[in-house]
Protein backbone atom coordinates (compact mmCIF):
# COMPACT_ATOMS: atom_id res chain seq x y z
CA UNK A 1 0.00 0.00 0.00
CA UNK A 2 2.72 2.45 1.00
CA UNK A 3 4.78 1.76 -2.08
CA UNK A 4 1.69 2.17 -4.29
CA UNK A 5 0.83 5.46 -2.64
CA UNK A 6 4.41 6.61 -3.13
CA UNK A 7 4.25 5.76 -6.84
CA UNK A 8 0.84 7.36 -7.24
CA UNK A 9 1.87 10.65 -5.65
CA UNK A 10 4.99 10.62 -7.84
CA UNK A 11 2.83 10.00 -10.91
CA UNK A 12 0.59 12.98 -10.06
CA UNK A 13 3.56 15.18 -9.20
CA UNK A 14 5.52 14.21 -12.32
CA UNK A 15 2.52 15.04 -14.52
CA UNK A 16 2.36 18.52 -13.03
CA UNK A 17 6.13 19.12 -13.04
CA UNK A 18 6.79 17.93 -16.58
CA UNK A 19 3.82 19.79 -18.09
CA UNK A 20 4.80 22.85 -16.05
CA UNK A 21 8.40 22.61 -17.23
CA UNK A 22 7.34 22.29 -20.87
CA UNK A 23 5.15 25.39 -20.49
CA UNK A 24 7.98 27.29 -18.85
CA UNK A 25 10.03 26.76 -22.02
CA UNK A 26 7.67 29.34 -23.59
CA UNK A 27 8.62 32.04 -21.10
CA UNK A 28 10.07 34.88 -23.14
CA UNK A 29 9.03 33.20 -26.40
CA UNK A 30 5.22 33.46 -26.34
CA UNK A 31 3.42 34.68 -29.47
CA UNK A 32 2.29 37.85 -27.69
CA UNK A 33 3.19 39.25 -24.29
CA UNK A 34 -0.17 38.52 -22.63
CA UNK A 35 -0.13 34.88 -23.70
CA UNK A 36 3.52 34.51 -22.75
CA UNK A 37 2.47 35.61 -19.27
CA UNK A 38 -0.56 33.31 -19.31
CA UNK A 39 1.39 30.16 -20.16
CA UNK A 40 4.11 31.09 -17.67
CA UNK A 41 1.46 31.54 -14.96
CA UNK A 42 0.00 28.14 -15.78
CA UNK A 43 3.52 26.71 -15.53
CA UNK A 44 3.82 28.29 -12.09
CA UNK A 45 0.51 26.81 -10.92
CA UNK A 46 1.58 23.36 -12.11
CA UNK A 47 5.02 23.52 -10.52
CA UNK A 48 3.31 24.64 -7.30
CA UNK A 49 1.05 21.59 -7.45
CA UNK A 50 4.10 19.43 -8.10
CA UNK A 51 5.78 20.85 -4.99
CA UNK A 52 2.79 20.03 -2.78
CA UNK A 53 2.68 16.50 -4.17
CA UNK A 54 6.45 15.90 -3.95
CA UNK A 55 6.48 17.11 -0.35
CA UNK A 56 3.86 14.47 0.37
CA UNK A 57 5.78 11.80 -1.62
CA UNK A 58 8.92 12.63 0.34
CA UNK A 59 7.06 12.17 3.60
CA UNK A 60 5.71 8.79 2.50
CA UNK A 61 9.23 7.79 1.45
CA UNK A 62 10.87 8.88 4.70
CA UNK A 63 8.21 7.11 6.80
CA UNK A 64 8.45 3.87 4.78
CA UNK A 65 12.03 3.64 3.63
CA UNK A 66 12.11 -0.16 3.42
CA UNK A 67 9.07 -0.24 1.09
CA UNK A 68 10.03 2.72 -1.05
CA UNK A 69 13.81 2.68 -1.38
CA UNK A 70 13.84 -0.36 -3.67
CA UNK A 71 11.69 1.58 -6.18
CA UNK A 72 14.45 4.04 -7.05
CA UNK A 73 17.87 2.99 -8.22
CA UNK A 74 19.38 6.26 -9.42
CA UNK A 75 22.84 6.44 -7.78
CA UNK A 76 22.51 10.17 -7.21
CA UNK A 77 19.24 9.67 -5.36
CA UNK A 78 20.56 6.80 -3.28
CA UNK A 79 23.55 8.92 -2.25
CA UNK A 80 21.31 11.38 -0.37
CA UNK A 81 22.16 11.31 3.32
CA UNK A 82 19.26 11.39 5.79
CA UNK A 83 15.68 12.32 4.89
CA UNK A 84 14.90 13.05 1.25
CA UNK A 85 12.93 16.13 0.18
CA UNK A 86 10.94 17.45 -2.79
CA UNK A 87 14.08 18.60 -4.62
CA UNK A 88 15.73 15.19 -4.40
CA UNK A 89 12.65 13.66 -6.02
CA UNK A 90 12.59 16.19 -8.86
CA UNK A 91 16.29 16.46 -9.59
CA UNK A 92 17.83 13.11 -8.76
CA UNK A 93 15.56 10.49 -10.29
CA UNK A 94 16.40 9.01 -13.70
CA UNK A 95 14.08 8.86 -16.71
CA UNK A 96 12.76 5.35 -16.00
CA UNK A 97 11.83 6.48 -12.47
CA UNK A 98 9.54 9.21 -13.72
CA UNK A 99 5.87 8.20 -13.94
CA UNK A 100 4.28 11.06 -15.86
CA UNK A 101 1.95 10.60 -18.81
CA UNK A 102 3.63 10.46 -22.22
CA UNK A 103 1.40 13.39 -23.20
CA UNK A 104 3.10 15.65 -20.66
CA UNK A 105 6.62 15.22 -22.04
CA UNK A 106 5.81 15.78 -25.73
CA UNK A 107 7.71 18.72 -27.18
CA UNK A 108 6.05 22.13 -27.42
CA UNK A 109 6.02 22.29 -31.22
CA UNK A 110 4.06 25.35 -32.30
CA UNK A 111 1.48 27.25 -30.24
CA UNK A 112 -1.30 24.94 -31.53
CA UNK A 113 0.43 21.81 -30.26
CA UNK A 114 1.18 23.36 -26.86
CA UNK A 115 -2.43 24.54 -26.56
CA UNK A 116 -3.89 21.17 -27.45
CA UNK A 117 -1.56 19.33 -25.07
CA UNK A 118 -2.60 21.74 -22.30
CA UNK A 119 -6.28 21.36 -23.10
CA UNK A 120 -6.19 17.53 -23.03
CA UNK A 121 -4.16 17.62 -19.85
CA UNK A 122 -6.19 20.29 -18.04
CA UNK A 123 -9.54 18.62 -18.70
CA UNK A 124 -7.96 15.39 -17.41
CA UNK A 125 -6.61 17.12 -14.30
CA UNK A 126 -9.95 18.80 -13.67
CA UNK A 127 -11.78 15.46 -13.63
CA UNK A 128 -9.03 13.70 -11.70
CA UNK A 129 -8.75 16.33 -8.97
CA UNK A 130 -12.54 16.61 -8.83
CA UNK A 131 -12.62 12.90 -8.12
CA UNK A 132 -9.78 13.08 -5.58
CA UNK A 133 -11.81 15.51 -3.46
CA UNK A 134 -13.55 12.34 -2.24
CA UNK A 135 -10.29 10.43 -1.71
CA UNK A 136 -9.95 8.65 1.62
CA UNK A 137 -6.44 10.10 1.78
CA UNK A 138 -6.94 13.50 3.41
CA UNK A 139 -3.62 14.83 2.07
CA UNK A 140 -4.46 14.07 -1.52
CA UNK A 141 -7.92 15.55 -1.23
CA UNK A 142 -6.52 18.77 0.28
CA UNK A 143 -3.96 19.12 -2.52
CA UNK A 144 -6.71 18.45 -5.09
CA UNK A 145 -9.04 21.01 -3.51
CA UNK A 146 -6.36 23.68 -3.71
CA UNK A 147 -5.31 22.82 -7.26
CA UNK A 148 -8.78 22.43 -8.73
CA UNK A 149 -9.51 26.14 -8.51
CA UNK A 150 -6.44 26.86 -10.64
CA UNK A 151 -7.13 24.07 -13.10
CA UNK A 152 -10.60 25.48 -13.83
CA UNK A 153 -8.87 28.55 -15.22
CA UNK A 154 -6.48 26.41 -17.27
CA UNK A 155 -9.34 24.48 -18.87
CA UNK A 156 -11.15 27.62 -19.90
CA UNK A 157 -8.03 29.36 -21.18
CA UNK A 158 -6.80 26.38 -23.25
CA UNK A 159 -10.31 25.46 -24.45
CA UNK A 160 -10.88 28.99 -25.73
CA UNK A 161 -7.59 28.81 -27.63
CA UNK A 162 -8.56 25.45 -29.17
CA UNK A 163 -11.74 27.12 -30.47
CA UNK A 164 -9.95 30.27 -31.64
CA UNK A 165 -7.36 28.34 -33.61
CA UNK A 166 -9.52 25.46 -34.82
CA UNK A 167 -12.26 27.81 -35.97
CA UNK A 168 -9.87 30.57 -37.03
CA UNK A 169 -8.10 30.79 -40.39
CA UNK A 170 -7.26 27.96 -42.79
CA UNK A 171 -3.68 28.11 -41.51
CA UNK A 172 -4.59 27.99 -37.81
CA UNK A 173 -7.02 25.12 -38.48
CA UNK A 174 -4.33 23.22 -40.39
CA UNK A 175 -1.98 23.58 -37.44
CA UNK A 176 -4.60 22.36 -34.96
CA UNK A 177 -5.32 19.32 -37.14
CA UNK A 178 -1.59 18.61 -37.28
CA UNK A 179 -1.32 18.95 -33.49
CA UNK A 180 -4.21 16.54 -33.11
CA UNK A 181 -2.49 14.03 -35.40
CA UNK A 182 0.62 14.31 -33.26
CA UNK A 183 -0.99 14.10 -29.83
CA UNK A 184 -4.09 11.94 -30.06
CA UNK A 185 -2.14 8.67 -29.75
CA UNK A 186 -1.02 9.78 -26.26
CA UNK A 187 -4.57 10.34 -24.99
CA UNK A 188 -5.42 6.66 -24.49
CA UNK A 189 -2.94 6.33 -21.64
CA UNK A 190 -4.79 8.91 -19.57
CA UNK A 191 -7.48 6.37 -18.70
CA UNK A 192 -5.40 3.19 -18.66
CA UNK A 193 -4.87 2.31 -15.00
CA UNK A 194 -1.45 1.24 -13.80
CA UNK A 195 -1.18 -1.45 -11.08
CA UNK A 196 -0.69 1.19 -8.36
CA UNK A 197 -3.76 3.13 -9.51
CA UNK A 198 -5.85 -0.04 -9.53
CA UNK A 199 -4.77 -0.95 -6.03
CA UNK A 200 -5.46 2.50 -4.61
CA UNK A 201 -8.75 2.92 -6.49
CA UNK A 202 -10.07 -0.23 -4.78
CA UNK A 203 -9.24 1.37 -1.46
CA UNK A 204 -10.98 4.63 -2.34
CA UNK A 205 -7.70 6.59 -2.41
CA UNK A 206 -7.04 7.02 -6.13
CA UNK A 207 -9.52 8.02 -8.79
CA UNK A 208 -11.20 5.25 -10.78
CA UNK A 209 -10.08 6.37 -14.24
CA UNK A 210 -12.61 4.29 -16.15
CA UNK A 211 -15.43 6.44 -14.71
CA UNK A 212 -13.78 9.65 -15.95
CA UNK A 213 -13.17 8.66 -19.54
CA UNK A 214 -16.61 9.44 -20.99
CA UNK A 215 -16.80 12.81 -19.29
CA UNK A 216 -13.37 13.67 -20.70
CA UNK A 217 -14.40 12.62 -24.21
CA UNK A 218 -17.65 14.61 -23.95
CA UNK A 219 -15.80 17.76 -22.99
CA UNK A 220 -13.34 17.30 -25.86
CA UNK A 221 -16.22 16.61 -28.28
CA UNK A 222 -18.20 19.64 -27.09
CA UNK A 223 -15.16 21.89 -27.54
CA UNK A 224 -14.18 20.36 -30.89
CA UNK A 225 -17.73 20.96 -32.18
CA UNK A 226 -17.15 24.67 -31.67
CA UNK A 227 -13.60 24.44 -33.02
CA UNK A 228 -14.31 22.74 -36.33
CA UNK A 229 -12.21 19.73 -35.32
CA UNK A 230 -13.01 16.01 -35.34
CA UNK A 231 -12.03 13.38 -32.82
CA UNK A 232 -9.95 10.82 -34.78
CA UNK A 233 -11.33 7.30 -35.32
CA UNK A 234 -10.13 4.64 -32.83
CA UNK A 235 -6.54 3.67 -33.55
CA UNK A 236 -3.21 2.71 -32.00
CA UNK A 237 -2.57 4.32 -28.63
CA UNK A 238 0.84 4.69 -27.00
CA UNK A 239 1.37 3.78 -23.36
CA UNK A 240 4.11 3.28 -20.78
CA UNK A 241 4.70 6.61 -19.02
CA UNK A 242 2.90 5.55 -15.86
CA UNK A 243 5.32 2.67 -15.41
CA UNK A 244 8.48 4.53 -16.38
CA UNK A 245 8.71 3.72 -20.10
CA UNK A 246 9.03 7.04 -21.90
CA UNK A 247 9.43 8.60 -25.31
CA UNK A 248 12.90 9.92 -26.12
CA UNK A 249 11.80 13.49 -25.27
CA UNK A 250 11.78 13.05 -21.49
CA UNK A 251 15.52 12.31 -21.31
CA UNK A 252 16.37 15.59 -23.03
CA UNK A 253 13.99 17.51 -20.79
CA UNK A 254 15.47 16.02 -17.61
CA UNK A 255 19.02 16.54 -18.83
CA UNK A 256 18.34 20.26 -19.00
CA UNK A 257 16.17 20.51 -15.88
CA UNK A 258 18.46 18.42 -13.67
CA UNK A 259 21.82 19.61 -14.97
CA UNK A 260 22.65 22.04 -12.21
CA UNK A 261 21.86 19.72 -9.30
CA UNK A 262 23.65 16.80 -10.96
CA UNK A 263 26.77 18.81 -11.82
CA UNK A 264 26.87 20.85 -8.60
CA UNK A 265 25.06 18.77 -5.94
CA UNK A 266 23.13 20.76 -3.32
CA UNK A 267 23.88 24.12 -4.88
CA UNK A 268 21.41 26.88 -3.99
CA UNK A 269 20.81 30.42 -5.08
CA UNK B 1 -12.40 28.13 11.17
CA UNK B 2 -12.21 31.63 12.60
CA UNK B 3 -11.63 34.28 10.01
CA UNK B 4 -9.70 36.73 12.07
CA UNK B 5 -10.66 40.31 12.33
CA UNK B 6 -8.38 42.70 14.20
CA UNK B 7 -11.34 44.13 16.09
CA UNK B 8 -12.31 40.76 17.49
CA UNK B 9 -12.30 41.18 21.28
CA UNK B 10 -12.91 37.54 22.11
CA UNK B 11 -9.32 36.42 21.88
CA UNK B 12 -6.70 36.49 24.66
CA UNK B 13 -4.47 39.58 24.82
CA UNK B 14 -1.31 37.58 24.15
CA UNK B 15 -2.74 36.22 20.91
CA UNK B 16 -4.13 39.61 19.89
CA UNK B 17 -0.59 41.04 20.16
CA UNK B 18 0.70 38.45 17.71
CA UNK B 19 -2.12 39.16 15.26
CA UNK B 20 -1.23 42.87 15.48
CA UNK B 21 2.45 42.11 14.80
CA UNK B 22 1.56 40.00 11.78
CA UNK B 23 -0.52 42.85 10.42
CA UNK B 24 2.85 44.57 9.84
CA UNK B 25 4.12 41.73 7.61
CA UNK B 26 3.40 42.56 3.99
CA UNK B 27 2.94 40.51 0.86
CA UNK B 28 6.18 41.03 -1.12
CA UNK B 29 4.29 41.12 -4.42
CA UNK B 30 1.51 43.44 -3.27
CA UNK B 31 3.28 45.34 -0.49
CA UNK B 32 0.19 47.39 0.34
CA UNK B 33 -1.43 44.25 1.78
CA UNK B 34 -0.49 42.61 5.04
CA UNK B 35 -0.74 38.86 5.49
CA UNK B 36 -3.77 39.56 7.69
CA UNK B 37 -5.46 41.60 4.92
CA UNK B 38 -4.86 38.69 2.56
CA UNK B 39 -6.53 36.27 4.94
CA UNK B 40 -3.77 33.68 4.70
CA UNK B 41 -3.09 33.46 8.46
CA UNK B 42 -5.59 30.86 9.66
CA UNK B 43 -4.60 30.22 13.24
CA UNK B 44 -2.13 31.26 15.91
CA UNK B 45 -1.11 28.96 18.75
CA UNK B 46 0.92 30.39 21.62
CA UNK B 47 2.61 28.67 24.51
CA UNK B 48 4.70 31.07 26.60
CA UNK B 49 6.96 32.60 23.96
CA UNK B 50 6.65 29.76 21.47
CA UNK B 51 4.36 30.58 18.56
CA UNK B 52 2.98 28.42 15.80
CA UNK B 53 1.45 30.28 12.87
CA UNK B 54 -0.84 28.32 10.56
CA UNK B 55 -0.98 29.70 7.03
CA UNK B 56 -2.64 28.72 3.80
CA UNK B 57 -1.21 29.58 0.37
CA UNK B 58 -3.16 31.76 -2.06
CA UNK B 59 -2.11 29.71 -5.12
CA UNK B 60 -0.24 26.38 -5.19
CA UNK B 61 2.68 27.99 -6.98
CA UNK B 62 2.66 31.40 -5.31
CA UNK B 63 6.38 32.29 -5.20
CA UNK B 64 5.72 34.82 -2.43
CA UNK B 65 4.86 32.13 0.13
CA UNK B 66 8.44 31.21 1.00
CA UNK B 67 9.31 34.86 1.56
CA UNK B 68 6.14 35.45 3.59
CA UNK B 69 6.91 32.47 5.81
CA UNK B 70 10.39 33.80 6.47
CA UNK B 71 9.12 37.32 7.17
CA UNK B 72 6.56 36.02 9.66
CA UNK B 73 9.35 34.25 11.54
CA UNK B 74 11.64 37.31 11.44
CA UNK B 75 8.88 39.59 12.68
CA UNK B 76 8.01 37.42 15.68
CA UNK B 77 11.62 36.54 16.54
CA UNK B 78 12.45 40.23 16.36
CA UNK B 79 9.77 40.92 18.96
CA UNK B 80 11.05 38.42 21.48
CA UNK B 81 9.04 35.35 20.56
CA UNK B 82 10.60 31.99 19.92
CA UNK B 83 10.78 29.35 18.80
CA UNK B 84 8.51 30.38 15.93
CA UNK B 85 7.17 27.69 13.62
CA UNK B 86 4.84 27.85 10.67
CA UNK B 87 2.56 25.13 9.41
CA UNK B 88 0.91 25.14 5.99
CA UNK B 89 -2.59 23.83 5.52
CA UNK B 90 -4.21 23.45 2.09
CA UNK B 91 -7.78 22.66 3.10
CA UNK B 92 -10.07 24.52 3.16
CA UNK B 93 -8.52 26.19 0.14
CA UNK B 94 -7.90 29.93 0.32
CA UNK B 95 -10.48 32.10 -1.34
CA UNK B 96 -10.56 35.82 -2.06
CA UNK B 97 -13.59 35.98 0.26
CA UNK B 98 -11.10 35.73 3.11
CA UNK B 99 -9.52 39.02 2.13
CA UNK B 100 -10.54 41.68 4.65
CA UNK B 101 -12.58 44.71 3.65
CA UNK B 102 -9.65 46.88 4.79
CA UNK B 103 -7.46 44.89 2.40
CA UNK B 104 -9.86 45.41 -0.50
CA UNK B 105 -9.99 49.16 0.18
CA UNK B 106 -6.19 49.34 0.31
CA UNK B 107 -5.88 47.46 -2.98
CA UNK B 108 -8.21 49.87 -4.72
CA UNK B 109 -6.40 52.92 -3.36
CA UNK B 110 -3.17 51.31 -4.61
CA UNK B 111 -4.53 51.03 -8.17
CA UNK B 112 -5.44 47.33 -8.22
CA UNK B 113 -9.11 46.42 -8.64
CA UNK B 114 -10.10 44.27 -5.63
CA UNK B 115 -11.72 40.85 -6.20
CA UNK B 116 -15.41 40.89 -6.91
CA UNK B 117 -17.63 38.96 -4.52
CA UNK B 118 -17.76 35.22 -5.00
CA UNK B 119 -18.18 33.29 -8.21
CA UNK B 120 -18.70 36.03 -10.74
CA UNK B 121 -15.68 35.24 -12.88
CA UNK B 122 -15.45 31.57 -12.03
CA UNK B 123 -17.77 30.16 -14.70
CA UNK B 124 -16.43 27.22 -16.70
CA UNK B 125 -18.16 28.45 -19.86
CA UNK B 126 -15.99 29.62 -22.73
CA UNK B 127 -15.93 33.30 -23.70
CA UNK B 128 -18.17 34.36 -20.81
CA UNK B 129 -17.31 37.79 -19.48
CA UNK B 130 -20.51 38.76 -17.75
CA UNK B 131 -18.85 40.27 -14.69
CA UNK B 132 -17.97 43.90 -14.60
CA UNK B 133 -14.81 45.09 -12.94
CA UNK B 134 -14.61 48.65 -11.70
CA UNK B 135 -11.65 50.77 -12.79
CA UNK B 136 -9.66 51.66 -9.65
CA UNK B 137 -8.63 54.99 -11.22
CA UNK B 138 -11.82 56.61 -12.56
CA UNK B 139 -14.36 54.17 -11.04
CA UNK B 140 -15.97 53.43 -14.41
CA UNK B 141 -17.44 49.98 -15.00
CA UNK B 142 -16.77 50.41 -18.70
CA UNK B 143 -13.72 48.11 -18.73
CA UNK B 144 -12.43 45.16 -20.71
CA UNK B 145 -10.13 42.24 -20.00
CA UNK B 146 -6.80 42.18 -21.82
CA UNK B 147 -5.53 38.92 -20.36
CA UNK B 148 -6.88 36.39 -17.89
CA UNK B 149 -3.39 36.06 -16.42
CA UNK B 150 -1.60 39.23 -15.34
CA UNK B 151 1.60 40.28 -13.60
CA UNK B 152 1.18 37.52 -11.01
CA UNK B 153 -0.89 34.34 -10.92
CA UNK B 154 -3.51 36.03 -8.72
CA UNK B 155 -4.23 38.93 -11.07
CA UNK B 156 -5.72 39.49 -14.53
CA UNK B 157 -4.94 42.43 -16.76
CA UNK B 158 -7.74 44.89 -17.58
CA UNK B 159 -8.12 48.18 -19.40
CA UNK B 160 -10.55 51.00 -18.70
CA UNK B 161 -12.42 52.10 -21.81
CA UNK B 162 -13.19 55.51 -20.28
CA UNK B 163 -9.90 56.74 -18.83
CA UNK B 164 -7.91 54.31 -21.06
CA UNK B 165 -5.66 53.24 -18.20
CA UNK B 166 -4.62 49.58 -17.92
CA UNK B 167 -4.93 48.05 -14.45
CA UNK B 168 -4.53 44.79 -12.57
CA UNK B 169 -7.59 42.99 -11.24
CA UNK B 170 -7.09 40.73 -8.23
CA UNK B 171 -9.18 37.88 -9.59
CA UNK B 172 -11.89 36.03 -7.79
CA UNK B 173 -10.52 32.70 -6.58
Amino acid sequence: MNSSLFLYTLHLADNALITGHRNSEWTGHGPVLEQDIAISNIALDLIGQARNLYQYSARIFNDNISDCKRLISSPAFLAVIGDIDEDDLAYLRDTNEYYNLLLAEQTNGDWAKTILRQFFFSVYQQLLYGNLLKSKDAHLSAIAEKALKEVNYHVRWSGEWVIRLGDGTAESNRRMVEALDNLWMYSGELFLSSPYENELATEGIAADLETLKDTWLNKIQETFDKANLQIPPPGWMQQGGKTGKHTEHLGFLLAEMQFLQRAYPNSEW
Amino acid sequence: MVNYNLNNTNIPDEEAKVWQLLDEVSDPEVPILSVIDLGIVREINIQDKAVEVVITPTYSGCPAMDVITMQIKMQLLGHGYGPVTTRTILSPAWTTEWMTQAGKDKLKAYGIAPPNPKQQVCTPEYFQREESVQCPHCHSYHTTMISEFGSTACKSLYRCLDCQEPFDYFKCH
